[in-house]
């Protein structure tokens, strides 16, 4: 199961790396990890999906807490949150399937970003379910590329969010 | 703790001006820092070149991995930060076992590693290693620094890192020009960088001590495990008067060996792998397990699954990671020992356990029969005759660092510790090699403490070379080399889990006593029991190091062994009294 985590860490060249490497070495496969910028200049912002159970992602909150440039690490996922991922899809765009292809990307609320002789990319936003059946409808026509961000997450509403780093 | 900087009195006017290297120097002997151990190279040399009239004695070691064991002896035995410098690319990397190895044992080391110019970082320059990177998952935290300005301030807080929490080491990597530049320290500036460094304290949850206070009065096989915690935190009085008032037995792991006296009546001995068999089954048997300060280190609990079956466990340890890492506990309460100790201590009620304790000290006995402090005088030396020994002649009372394998378990079972931080041993890690360097800061931390080397012949020449800063600094220690021609403790798996197929653990070695001699250091050879303690007493009667070699029988065994992957109550016995019969030990539940 995959569980949520979001860490906060000084904006140190290696903090991304310290923390990728505590996933890695407490044999926790990372199935995604985004980092930005946040509201508090010299603060990052971590989205980092595991592969983990409950009583796994407490442990892995734990270790990434002992870690001096983490500011704040909670596992997020069973608390309410809007979870976003982004994906960029080059897809094969033959004259006589893409208006289908423009269908297709009218339903999905994606937004076509580039226009070739052959291809089209679209660009879509959403909760990766919603970017994975975008994806599924447009296999037959032929992926050509594709990146995704990966998960973000932001919390709903006003709740504060528990200092787990302690 | 090391107080900060700016509380510390200047040995000199404010000074202006001066290189990172004399930088570095200043600010350590601002944080109290007496010895430096370490091994100079090119990208350290400007710091070494600010050596001479620096208030920081320096201890020349003969390989940075000593040098880094020699820190790592220093803080065990006094709780103190050891410092280990090294040069850039091979001298940073040979620092890797030992920072490995304090590491997994808490213990306060900061390394100062010099780095290649600023210019050419990343250039694959000549000794160019990034052990930043390299040490990423065996520190808790590290530097590069490459302004000569944000020296002081960065070693300070590399103290208050190492020091905090669960202790544990700190890398500085400080480029070379960074050294050689001239920087202007303000040592009145709070050399901080945000409170998030201030030594995690947290308040002990009450309602966890509350369910604490309960599962002690309703217990009726209570046992306290005290590990490496009980010293770290400096609560052996602590945890004495609360041993003594709830009645409560305990048990240690390897590393809370002296958190209390060997002596104390409720003191039961160590538990685990190589414990004693009658703790083992009193852990199993409990129905209430006390952790204090210790991680449930897989040699102290044996199968997970199977451990302390009839048990509540209440586990206290500062690092909130530990809870529930490997066993899971029913009531955890996150702190610094001593804090919840003293909070306990006034709230938790009188206790008495006699029956419990008379149950298993009457084991202990039965066991005894089999101990081969009571078998048949085999006109063979045993290591344990070594280890009874030299515990009866300095009464408990000697500072032991101990190397890896079968001695070191028999040092753990035969000599009685009373006192806190006298066993050095590499617990976690088990790195051999560890002993005579790790004895060396010792004995330079405490120079008025007795103190033992207790080394096997193969991890002793692993670092053996260590003799010569012996002889350089002329340091009275006391060695003693239990040499049985094998790598024991591999050759004793070998017997048991691989039909005897010793397979490269038989051993030469040089003659050890003329080793020692070629260093300029006394030395003699121990062949039989009865030469045993004339030796030990001429060792600690001479004004000098000396090197005792034990040669012991080849082919021993310490018993008892949980098999790894075994639950605690699984244990391999010696075989009873009787003929010598190697390969018919039988698994006993």
């Amino acid at each position: 199961m995959p569980r949520t985590l979001v860490v906060h860490v000084n904006d140190d060249p290696d903090a991304l790396s310290r923390v990728a490497s505590v996933c890695r070495r407490r044999a926790f496969p990372t199935e995604s990890l985004a980092v930005g910028r946040t509201e508090t200049a010299g603060v990052l912002r971590m989205t980092v999906v595991v592969d983990a159970d409950q009583a796994g992602g407490r442990r892995l909150v734990a270790h990434l807490a002992r870690l001096v440039d983490v500011i704040r690490a909670e596992d997020v996922t069973d608390r309410s949150a809007v979870s976003r991922d982004l994906a960029m899809i080059k897809v094969a765009a033959a004259p006589d399937s893409r208006a289908d292809i423009m269908q297709l990307v009218q339903v999905f609320r994606a937004r076509v970003v580039d226009v070739a002789a052959d291809s089209l990319v679209i660009e879509t936003t959403g909760t990766e379910d919603k970017v994975d059946g975008l994806l599924q409808v447009l296999r037959p026509f032929g992926v050509m590329e594709m990146v995704r961000t990966g998960r973000v997450v932001m919390c709903r509403g006003s709740q504060d969010a528990p200092d787990e780093a302690g | 703790m090391p107080r900060p900087i700016s509380a510390l009195p200047a040995a000199q006017p404010r000074p202006a001006l001066m290189t990172g290297g004399q930088a570095v120097w200043e600010t350590l002997a601002r944080l109290g820092v007496t010895h430096v151990f370490g091994y100079p190279g090119g990208a350290i040399l400007p710091t070494y070149d600010a050596l001479p009239g620096a208030r920081v004695t320096h201890v020349l070691a003969r390989h940075e991995q000593s040098a880094a064991h020699m820190a790592d002896g220093f803080a065990r035995a006094t709780g103190r930060v050891g410092v280990v410098m090294a040069t850039s690319g091979p001298g940073a990397t040979n620092l890797v076992t030992g920072i490995a190895t304090a590491m997994m044992d808490g213990s306060p080391v900061v390394c100062i590693t010099g780095q290649v110019s600023s210019h050419l970082l990343g250039s694959d320059a000549f000794q160019e290693v990034d052990i930043t990177g390299i040490t990423m998952p065996i520190t808790k935290h590290n530097y590069l620094v490459t302004d000569p300005a944000r020296i002081a301030t960065v070693i300070a807080e590399a103290f208050r890192i190492a020091t905090s929490g669960r202790p544990g080491p700190v890398l500085v990597d400080i480029t070379k020009d960074a050294q050689q530049a001239a920087c202007s320290v303000d040592w009145d500036e709070p050399a901080t960088r945000s409170a998030r460094i201030e030594p995690r304290r947290p308040a002990a949850d009450r309602a966890a001590c509350r369910a604490a206070l309960d599962a002690i009065a309703a217990a009726t096989r209570p046992i306290i495990l005290a590990g490496h915690g009980v010293l770290a935190s400096g609560a052996s009085r602590l945890l004495r008067a609360f041993a003594e008032r709830t009645d409560i037995p305990v048990a240690t792991t390897l590393l809370g060996i002296g958190g209390l006296p060997g002596s104390h009546p409720l003191n039961l001995g160590m538990l685990g792998m190589h414990g004693e068999a009658a703790v083992n089954r009193a852990v199993q048997d409990a129905d209430l397990i006390l952790a204090f300060g210790m991680r449930f280190d897989d040699r102290a609990t044996g199968k997970v699954g199977g451990f302390a079956p009839r048990a509540r466990l209440v586990q206290v340890d500062i690092e909130p990671a530990e809870i529930n890492r490997t066993v899971k506990v029913d009531v955890a309460i996150v702190g610094d020992l001593a804090d919840v100790l003293r909070a306990l201590l006034p709230q938790v009620a009188g206790g008495d356990h006699a029956e419990w304790l008379a149950g298993i000290r009457a084991e202990q006995s039965r066991d005894g029969a089999r101990d081969i402090q009571n078998l048949p005088d085999d006109r063979r030396l045993h290591a344990a005759h070594v280890m009874h020994d030299l515990w009866r002649e300095t009464r408990g009372k000697a500072v032991v660092a101990t190397d890896v394998g079968q001695h070191q378990m028999w040092e753990a079972q035969y000599y009685r510790h009373e006192r806190p931080r006298s066993l050095i041993t590499s617990g976690g890690f088990g790195t051999m090699g560890f002993a005579l360097p790790a004895a060396i800061g010792a004995k330079l931390a405490r120079p008025e403490a007795e103190v033992w080397v207790v080394a096997g012949d193969g991890g002793f020449q692993m670092t053996g070379a260590e003799l010569a800063t012996v002889a350089q600094e002329r340091l009275p220690l006391r060695i003693a080399v239990i040499n049985n021609g094998y790598l024991g403790m591999v050759r004793q798996w070998q017997e048991f889990f691989y039909e005897k197929r010793y397979s490269a653990t038989p051993m030469s070695g040089p003659d050890f006593c003329k080793l020692a001699e070629a260093y300029g250091i006394a030395a003699t050879r121990v062949e039989s029991r009865a030469e045993v303690v004339p030796a030990i007493r001429a060792a600690r009667g001479h004004d000098g190091p000396m090197l005792i070699e034990f040669r012991v029988e080849p082919e021993d065994t310490v018993y008892p062994m949980v098999p790894a992957g075994a639950s605690l109550d699984h244990m391999l016995r010696r075989p009873p009294p009787g003929p010598r019969r190697i390969g018919n030990d039988r698994m006993e539940a």
